[in-house]
């Protein structure tokens, strides 16, 4: 996923602007050895983690059981989060259900394996019908050059697997902008940390265009289109706060005495 | 945090979208409902006939303590005197259920998270069933149910229900098949109690009285090691039907016709609550065909209260106590629907939704070149005893096109070689199918419900390419784009009624045209 460094909302450094624009991740600051991880809640609402413009902002890492960027921890980092998204989007339409994300085919795909992990990300999004005539992924591509998935109603419905948001970061997505979210998936996003799933509150998937470049600014709840010049407020945080500002719900649990500290 | 009054007598039969909406969401909370802003018609529909409602008005003070079952079964799981929908809990799980797809997953989670050598919570709450990708020469496919079979081992797992000769399914003491018909068949549903799965329609345990919804890899990993999770109180949406059910109306009529009304999203993050006296007129494999279907309008778990039905179908299936909940007379739902079912006629859900509402006669000009039996919605005894009668009613018509019928289970096998069908003089289902001209009832899996890896039977491998049609007549969940193989597949979802009686014409077609 194309991530923008930042510790003021309106700047951008060349190089993060540049890496939001190629097709390969940039490469990523170390995640905490906390195993700082997003929750599984059941909140209906998205959360927007919450930050201050002079803490150092380093890239909350996916979950820690992606083992090569596990390797590459650093000890002494923190754990903030991301402050804003920025990258190109693909926009897709109503009820785009978890067989579109990643076809059944493809689950015999271990997430936790990191070899297979990479090998989903490949096949996001493939079971989009022919009417998409952009693909997410070009043919001979294994990510994705669309960090921002616009979608409309009820985006993930259908099964229970993982391996959908797994899929979608995998591929390189930071960030899904829906207007609503079915629940599994909507967990799923923030217990693996992999994607964020934001929640609109207009029909953005009928204002922006696949290749629209799109601003989101995390902490003001706002999605820019700079293609468009339009801007689009976001839905706030709501419930999920305490857990994902614990890290997650093993940290959560761990902190809050729940399950015991980890071994 | 109060969930609104059910819907007010003149307004019952309306989807009460807005009305659950504002009174549900007082500023000061945080928490409000997704909203469904699909519009749905608010034409009376003669099955749902405007009812007076019986409920007096709440008396103060116990009406704060009255809670729906489900708010009732989450607040006995995590140990709270009262719930109300909106708050999150940490809950006791009973019964966690994994299988061939999401189980190694979970298991590599549970593994980094609580450590290499850490043990499971419980290793008799745990249920390994592998059932998705089992007929199959696809190599990591058979290598999941290898790790399955590690994790076992090595957990020293209680029920693991394992394959290893893939070749005859029947030489596989322990195999069972679906999921959630083996749960239901091995005595782990009971009512009262929270099981969890990692498989979205694991919600069909609901049919039991208990919570049941289903979870993904991390939350399962979670659960592996900890024996809870966190989960937010649903509000609760009330169905009541009544009426005598037809001869031709199944229990997947029922609930296709709720999710066209409520559409695909109509119960995101509520519970859905079936009661009414067609309801309690259902066994349990129907009641269980209707709570599949719950998180196909979004639902978060379904539940159908416990009766003799229930108990009689456990007695000589668990011997473990169980306690059954009941919602409090005075309990608040967010909305109620309310059905005449003597009205109803058989519905399919066409193409690419299952909230694609018709009624199954309109469609009768849809040519087909397929149906399908099977899956967890519609593989089960009761379903295939369902297609055998049509076809006994028919005089033993042959089909016009490949009917391609997948048991459940081991256990539907048998029953579908070995129970004699009511009215064919003492015929078994195989029989009368082998006599239609069926495929023959093939090994015990989810099949092709899903698609799965290439080999998978009766998989819809072929592009949309005259004289292919590629479209089926299927007793599944989910007609998505894709859905059981290739994306240009045109599904029909149906009752066994609807499946068999589009399998003798070669269209679409309503099971009246044979069983009256």
């Amino acid at each position: 996923m194309a991530v923008s460094y930042s510790s003021s909302l309106s700047t951008f450094s060349a190089a993060a602007a540049a890496a939001a624009f190629s097709e390969t991740k940039p490469s990523i600051g170390p995640a905490s050895s906390q195993a700082v991880r997003f929750p599984s809640i059941s909140s209906a609402r998205p959360f927007i983690v919450p930050f201050t413009s002079n803490s150092p902002v380093v890239r909350n890492q996916r979950a820690s059981f992606v083992a090569p960027r596990a390797a590459a921890e650093s000890p002494s980092s923190t754990t903030t989060s991301p402050t804003s998204f920025h990258g190109l989007c693909y926009v897709v339409g109503d009820n785009i259900d978890t067989d579109q994300i990643i076809p059944a085919e493809y689950l015999t795909l271990v997430p936790s394996n990191p070899a297979e992990y990479e090998k989903l990300g490949s096949y996001a999004l493939i079971g989009l019908p022919a009417s998409y005539e952009k693909r997410f992924i070009e043919p001979n591509e294994t990510k994705t050059k669309y960090s921002i998935v616009i979608g409309g109603e009820n985006f993930g419905c259908g099964s229970s697997r993982e391996h959908a948001p797994v899929a979608l970061g995998a591929a390189g997505v930071a960030a899904v902008v829906a207007q609503s979210y079915a629940r599994i998936f909507f967990r799923n996003s923030v217990a693996t940390g992999e994607v964020y799933p934001l929640e609109s509150e207009v029909r953005v998937c009928e204002e922006c265009r696949t290749g629209d470049v799109i601003t989101i600014e995390l902490g003001e709840s706002r999605l820019i289109n700079h293609t468009t010049g339009k801007e689009y407020k976001l839905q706030p945080i709501g419930d999920a706060g305490p857990v994902i500002e614990a890290g997650g719900i093993f940290a959560y649990a761990r902190k809050t005495g729940m399950i015991p500290q980890s071994a | 945090m109060a969930s609104s009054t059910i819907a007010s007598p003149s307004a019952s039969f309306i989807p009460t979208k807005e009305l659950g909406r504002s009174a549900f969401s007082p500023a000061s909370s945080p928490f409000s409902v997704p909203k469904c802003r699909k519009s749905i018609s608010k034409k009376i529909v003669s099955v749902m006939a405007p009812q007076q409602s019986e409920r007096k008005p709440a008396a103060t003070g116990s009406v704060k303590t009255a809670m729906t079952m489900t708010e009732k079964i989450l607040a006995r799981a995590s140990e709270k005197t009262h719930l109300s929908p909106g708050e999150n809990v940490w809950v006791d799980v009973d019964i966690l259920m994994t299988h061939d797809v999401c189980g190694p997953g979970s298991i590599g989670i549970f593994k980094k998270e609580f450590g290499q050598n850490a043990k499971v919570w419980d290793r008799e709450k745990i249920v390994i069933i592998p059932d998705h990708y089992i007929f199959t020469n696809d190599e990591r496919a058979n290598r999941n149910v290898d790790i399955l079979r590690d994790f076992c081992a090595e957990q020293n797992i209680k029920y693991f229900y394992d394959i290893q000769d893939r070749g005859n399914f029947k030489a596989n003491p322990d195999y069972k098949g679906v999921c959630h018909i083996a749960l239901a068949q091995e005595g782990h549903c009971r009512p009262g109690e929270v099981l969890l799965g990692t498989d979205s329609h694991t919600c069909t345990a609901g049919a039991f009285g208990q919570f049941a919804t289903g979870i993904g890899n991390t939350d399962a990993g979670f659960v592996m090691g900890a024996g809870k999770l966190l989960l937010k109180v649903p509000p609760t949406l009330r169905f009541v039907m009544d009426g005598e059910m037809p001869d031709y109306i199944l229990a997947k009529d029922l609930i296709l016709q709720i999710i066209g009304e409520i559409s695909v999203a109509g119960a995101t993050y509520k519970s859905m609550e079936f009661v009414g006296s067609t309801v309690e007129s259902l066994n349990m494999e129907e009641r269980m065909t209707l709570c599949n279907m719950v998180v196909e309008a979004g639902g978060k778990n379904g539940v159908v209260p416990a009766d003799s039905t229930t108990f009689k179908y456990l007695e000589d299936k668990t011997s473990l106590p169980y306690e059954p909940v009941y919602s409090d007379q005075q309990a608040r739902f967010l909305s109620e629907y309310r059905f005449d079912i003597s009205k109803l006629e058989p519905i399919v859900a066409k193409p690419h939704s299952p909230d694609n509402r018709a009624l199954a006669r309109e469609c009768k000009d849809v040519k087909i070149d397929r149906v399908y039996i099977g899956s967890c919605t519609g593989g089960k005894t009761e379903d295939f005893m369902a297609a055998a009668k049509l076809f006994v009613a028919s005089g033993y018509k042959k089909v016009k096109v490949p009917t391609f019928l997948v048991p459940a289970t081991q256990k539907v096998w048998m029953d579908v070689y070995s129970l004699p069908v009511p009215g064919s003089g003492g015929k078994t289902c195989s029989q009368i199918f082998e006599e239609v001209g069926c495929d023959t009832p093939a090994s015990p899996s989810c099949g092709a419900c899903l698609g799965g890896p290439k080999d998978t039977y009766a998989r819809m491998n072929e592009p949309k390419l005259r004289p292919l049609l590629q479209v089926c007549v299927s007793t599944t969940n989910r007609n998505f784009p894709g859905r059981m193989g290739h994306k240009e597949g045109e599904i029909y979802l149906a009752s066994p009624y609807t499946a068999a009686a589009s399998a003798l014409t070669g269209y679409v077609t309503d099971p009246r045209d044979f069983l009256q």
